[in-house]
């Protein structure tokens, strides 16, 4: 029998706004995600995939449809189910939002604090290694504005796999990077997730990372319109 | 290839999912210890942000500290003439509101007082204003005349013990060297030359040596002589006193002799101890003057100061950082936690803000007490009540700083 399903969503519809204002930007969704799986969501700006993925990331409440991640059933989830969850996902977004005052370690640490039953020793040592695993050993005590782009980036990444999440969920992570960083970092995010055994979900328009995918979803208003296995 | 789309077999999954929740939080501690040790991170990384948000506590502190000193000091000064007059029990007219404006008792209270078997001595006390020639300048400045049999031993000042011989003697006074500069180097003569003659009223009287007292509301300087002397210049009923002191025998139970003469004695008399006495004439000036509002006034505008500059130092820490506040609640951290390090930066500043606060104030309080002779001190429980309040200023200011954090909405990130 195959691992349980990480991603699992049926009938998913979201809406904003009220009454006359209301556009609605998912219509009848339904995906999955394989334990394991890298898959990319593409598809034209205001397609939906961003609204997707912070659904998926327990970041809105859900309106209509259902949706299981990680086990946890989306539709009813109140804000502490939901905080909860968010903590078993690995997030990467379009700029590494790090925190400026903290180092590249303690920034990475800061993943692990939610976890009980971990010292600071211990949590600044899977720092340490998850940043060396990332190409950052030389950097770890260095503050994000001593770091380039790309090297951001992999700080972002190695803070959103240091605690093993059950998903991580990416959006755009190259979008700020030249091609050279932007490969580097994403190749990097595939094989430490394949290590893992991770799924990753990752929306981009960046034609040049659709590689890494084992199956590409593309959406266009609000519908998914096309699955295709890219690697065999 | 539509493989995936099959309709999801939701129940299928429970299997291996079933429990969601497999992470063990850290406990309340941990958390709140990690929470602030964040809040201290951030402050520090921005030393201009963080001296400005010191520098605005120690502001609010400092003025609170003052408004309180100059109260505290001038209720103390108020008092000063009967906070230094150190006996067991006081007999009192009731309709005496302060000291300098006394309501005669019959002198025969104090002889009264004796039929209790624990009363030692009692001791009628006299006082008056009467001008003092500035032995320098020759001008005459209002002192308060303090009258009574010093050689009973039941009213005690500072220096006062040596000049008991020498005070029973005619014409012959001690000077409080504590009295305002108004009345000239009396003290400083004194102390090189010896006794010399001062004139008090009309008359020339020996200064023969030197007390503490302090100067009050009522008067910039005493004087102490005996009772004999004091009748000398002024023309009083003699069956009146102003004030009776009474020694007790050791080991006598003060409250419970305070009880029985209470019983004893007729309604025109009070008995009270000498840190009622104190009281109620402290009392008369806080209720009778608006000094104690002014000063009120005074730390509550410090207060709110300092509560807008420290809610603008916070608020500018979340507002310059939200879209890092959004991607902590995003990885999973709560508000509460969240709001727990607004909070922790409020006490951090509250904390490191109020000990130089308090050093400040200190040093102001010394210095301004050597130049206004205002008995300025700082006593425990003031600093304590202090950081109490600026502990509360932050602390409000934490709480309005934190309603910014619901801008952080972790689904705007991506």
């Amino acid at each position: 029998m195959a691992q349980p399903c990480p991603v699992e969503l049926h009938n998913v519809t979201f809406a904003y706004g009220e009454g006359e204002l209301r556009r609605t930007v998912l219509r009848d969704v339904a995906l999955r995600v394989e334990a394991g799986e890298i898959v990319l969501l593409t598809g034209p700006s205001g397609s939906g995939k961003t609204t997707l993925l912070t659904l998926i990331g327990a970041l809105r409440a859900m309106q209509q449809g259902q949706a299981r991640v990680l086990g946890q059933e989306l539709a009813a989830a109140r804000e502490a189910e939901r905080v909860a969850l968010r903590s078993r996902i690995g997030f990467i977004f379009q700029s590494h939002n790090l925190l400026g005052f903290l180092t590249a370690r303690q920034n990475v640490a800061m993943a692990l604090e939610l976890q009980g039953g971990l010292n600071e020793a211990e949590r600044l040592a899977r720092a340490a290694e998850m940043l060396s695993a990332v190409g950052l050993a030389d950097h770890i005590d260095k503050l994000p504005a001593k770091l380039s782009g790309g090297q951001r980036q992999r700080v972002a990444v190695a803070r959103a796999l240091v605690a093993q999440p059950g998903l991580i969920l990416a959006d755009e992570p190259t979008a700020a990077l030249d091609r050279a960083s932007g490969q580097e970092v994403v190749h990097l995010l595939r094989d430490l997730a394949r290590r893992q055994g991770t799924p990753i979900l990752l929306v981009t328009h960046d034609p040049r990372i659709l590689d890494i995918a084992d199956r590409i979803v593309a959406m266009e208003d609000g519908r998914i319109t096309q699955h295709s296995s890219s690697a065999a | 290839m539509n493989q995936h789309l099959q309709k999801p077999a939701l129940q299928a999954a429970d299997q291996g999912l079933a429990t969601p929740c497999a992470i063990r939080r850290p406990g309340a501690l941990a958390s709140l210890t990690l929470a602030i040790r964040l809040a201290w991170r951030q402050l520090k990384a921005d030393r201009a942000r963080l001296a400005t948000a010191i520098a605005g506590v120690m502001f609010a502190c400092v003025l609170v500290f003052m408004q309180l000193g100059f109260k505290g000091a001038l209720f103390d000064s108020a008092t000063n003439m009967l906070a230094a007059m150190r006996a067991d029990l006081f007999l009192m007219h009731p309709m005496t509101q302060a000291s300098f404006r006394p309501e005669r008792l019959p002198r025969i209270r104090a002889w009264q007082a004796l039929a209790d078997p624990d009363v030692a001595q009692a001791v009628p006390i006299y006082l008056e204003q009467a001008t003092l020639r500035n032995p320098a300048t020759g001008s005459r400045r209002s002192a308060q005349v303090i009258g009574f049999d010093a050689s009973a031993g039941a009213v005690a000042f500072t220096g006062l013990p040596p000049l008991i011989e020498a005070l029973q003697r005619p014409d012959t006074l001690a000077f409080d060297d504590r009295s305002r500069p108004e009345f000239g180097p009396v003290g400083r003569l004194f102390r090189d030359h010896g006794p010399y003659h001062l004139q008090l009223g009309r008359r020339d009287f020996e200064l023969v040596g030197l007390v503490e007292i302090g100067p009050s509301f009522g008067a910039d300087g005493n004087v102490v002589m005996s009772e004999t002397n004091f009748r000398r210049v002024f023309a009083r009923p003699p069956g009146m006193a102003d004030l009776v002191a009474l020694r007790l025998t050791p080991g006598a139970d003060a409250t419970a002799v305070q009880a029985r003469l209470r019983a004893l004695l007729p309604a025109d008399v009070v008995v009270l101890t000498h840190a009622e006495l104190v009281r109620g004439e402290r009392a008369y000036w806080e209720k009778g003057t608006p000094i104690g509002f002014i000063f009120l006034f005074g730390s509550i505008m410090g207060l709110v100061v300092g509560m807008v500059i420290v809610y603008q130092i916070l608020f500018a820490d979340i507002a310059g950082h939200l879209s890092e506040y959004a991607t902590l609640k995003a990885m999973g951290y709560s508000n509460g936690y969240l709001s727990r390090v607004v909070l922790g930066a409020a006490v951090i500043l509250a904390i490191i803000g109020f000990i130089p606060g308090l050093g400040l104030a200190v040093f102001l309080y010394d210095f301004v007490a050597k130049a206004t002779f205002l008995p300025l001190h700082m006593p425990p429980d003031r600093a304590l009540s202090v950081f109490l309040m600026i502990f509360a200023m932050c602390f409000t200011a934490g709480l309005l700083a934190m309603r910014k954090l619901r801008d952080a909405n972790p689904a705007d990130m991506f």
